[in-house]
């Protein structure tokens, strides 16, 4: 249903202010051959669009444009699909009014 | 060398500030620790804060706190893809010397309620993450691992204020991480508009503000809510629905909150706003049910990371603040009588806890979460549409004799629904409300 409104979410995060650790990714996705569901679910979850199906049919992050909100953590770490941590102090999204 | 403070606050949120300007007010050496750049600079909320739990911590707060507005409207909305059903209370009686509720930004009150915090005399440390709880032979949590070199720091007893997604607590093993099916994903945008646009769309003067919350068609059928505050010189516009129901939905958060945005009771209120910021956070929903332990041998946790939202009322950061200040005013007897922060003395922050509103009303509404989730169709879909469709019957005049019109409404329940269905949610609601 929502795809009658196209969204760049991209766009949306233009707006926001981050101090990006380079190459030094807080959330890393386990090696996979294929994919788990709850990977592949958030590739349309992450409110940040963080997640991607690259050309080799894996799910690939990155995490410059991360809120740190932990749906990833909840719905994939149980199944050890990810690696997640915070980023380290004063990295990350910098919330003007939160 | 290894500095020891009587405890560790982790976060610089509402229950980390208002455990750490409690226990500071209470002469303790409390060390806080904040991953950002200030207080606030990782925090999102709507938000609306309610005076009364923040005056029990700070009672001239509304000397010089950021406040935006003052509520004096709540509007219900019952959405279908084109209308909505509402029921608003609108009363003079909010507009009170000391009123009851406001809107405010969140990174603004919480840079406000840290310097509070640090004129108390607590020691923040921000831009440090804690990674790890340190614990003792025995078992006993005795400090923190941060990230700042020779990052080791100890104290009696650790308050964990972590936060929704805390690791440190959850690592440790302390409580379980938070579910899909516990924690809602919201997502918000801060729209700006002139103040006198907000005053004439919103039918209010001065700081008056009006709240729109609103469930329907526009969370897909999934348990979840739209919300519209009203700021001083903005609007936060946002939509929350359960991780579990997006995972199955295939919705993105974001365009659910688009879609929100274009309703047509939505858009007119939004016209010609400029858009300064876009954020994210999850939300606690599990209810008392998902409440964990709240305390163990020298450690606490408080606030989000303790599951501790009302969601049928909305209270996050009220049972946040009230949290926070019981486990610090717990702590300070137990430092005052010179006893050990074990598990047992601990005890006296659920105990107060147990005895206050908070409490309580998760306890009241403890069935709510499970309803709402194993319902989410027919509470967020058939449910708005069958109330439109008996309003559109009521309100339309269009030749139809009246009593065929009844008749019309009431088939549609019986066929939408069944009786039986509509009898069994009813009931269920009452229940789940009593």
């Amino acid at each position: 249903m929502s795809a009658m409104i196209p969204v760049r979410v991209e766009e949306k995060l233009y707006q926001n202010r981050y101090v990006v650790d380079a190459g030094r990714g807080h959330i890393k996705i386990v090696p996979h051959e294929t994919p788990s569901a709850n990977l592949l679910a958030m590739i349309k979850l992450c409110p940040a669009g963080c997640y991607a199906l690259n050309e080799n049919g894996k799910v690939e992050i990155a995490t410059d444009g991360c809120f740190e909100c932990g749906t990833c953590r909840v719905l994939c770490e149980p199944s050890g699909d990810l690696e997640w941590n915070y980023p380290r102090g004063g990295y990350g999204v910098l919330f003007k009014f939160g | 060398m290894v500095e020891k403070f009587d405890c560790i606050v982790v976060g610089a949120g509402m229950s980390g500030n208002a455990a750490a300007y409690t226990l500071a007010k209470k002469g303790l050496s409390v060390l806080q620790l904040e991953r950002g750049e200030y207080s606030g600079s990782k925090n999102v909320q709507g938000a609306i804060m309610y005076a009364d739990m923040l005056e029990k911590i700070i009672p001239d707060f509304r000397d010089d706190a950021p406040l935006e507005r003052h509520l004096i409207e709540q509007r219900f909305w019952m959405m279908t893809e084109n209308a909505h059903t509402g029921m608003h209370y609108r009363s003079d009686s909010f507009n009170e010397a000391a009123p009851n509720r406001y809107t405010i930004i969140r990174s603004q009150f919480d840079k406000w309620f840290s310097r509070k915090v640090r004129e108390a005399g607590a020691i923040l440390l921000t831009e440090t993450t804690a990674l790890e709880l340190i614990f003792d032979a025995y078992g006993v949590c005795v400090g923190v691992r941060t990230d700042r070199e020779g990052g080791i720091v100890h104290a009696d007893v650790v308050v964990l204020a972590e936060g929704v997604n805390g690791l440190l607590g959850s690592r440790a093993g302390l409580r379980q991480p938070p579910k899909p099916e516990t924690v809602a994903l919201a997502v918000k945008e801060m729209h700006f508009l002139p103040q006198e646009t907000i005053e004439s769309r919103f039918n209010v003067k001065g700081d008056e503000g009006v709240v729109i919350e609103a469930v329907g068609a526009i969370s897909q059928g999934m348990t979840g809510m739209g919300f519209i505050y009203s700021n001083k010189e903005s609007l936060s516009v946002g939509i929350g629905c359960l991780v579990s129901d997006y995972a199955k939905a295939g919705e993105t958060p974001y365009g659910l909150l688009e879609k929100f945005k274009a309703h047509p009771s939505v858009k007119p209120l939004l016209e010609g706003s400029e858009v300064k910021e876009y954020s994210a956070h999850l939300i606690p929903e599990g209810g008392y049910k998902a409440i964990p332990q709240l305390c163990g041998d020298g450690w606490v946790v408080v606030g989000d990371a303790a599951q501790l939202n009302n969601n049928v009322h909305r209270e996050g950061s009220n049972l946040a603040m009230t949290s926070g200040r019981m486990a610090a005013e717990a702590i300070f007897q137990i430092k005052s009588r010179k006893e050990k922060m074990t598990k047992a003395n601990l005890k006296r922050y659920p105990d107060a806890m147990e005895a206050s509103f908070v409490m309580k009303d998760m306890r009241k509404y403890k069935d709510i979460p499970a309803l709402l989730h194993t319902n989410s169709r027919n509470f967020f879909l058939t449910y708005p549409e069958l109330v439109a469709k008996a309003m559109e019957n009521f309100v339309r005049v269009d030749g139809t004799p009246k009593r065929e019109k009844e008749s019309a409404t009431f088939a549609a329940f019986r066929k939408t629904r069944g009786l039986g269905g509509l009898v069994t949610d009813a009931f269920k609601l009452a229940r789940a409300w009593r």
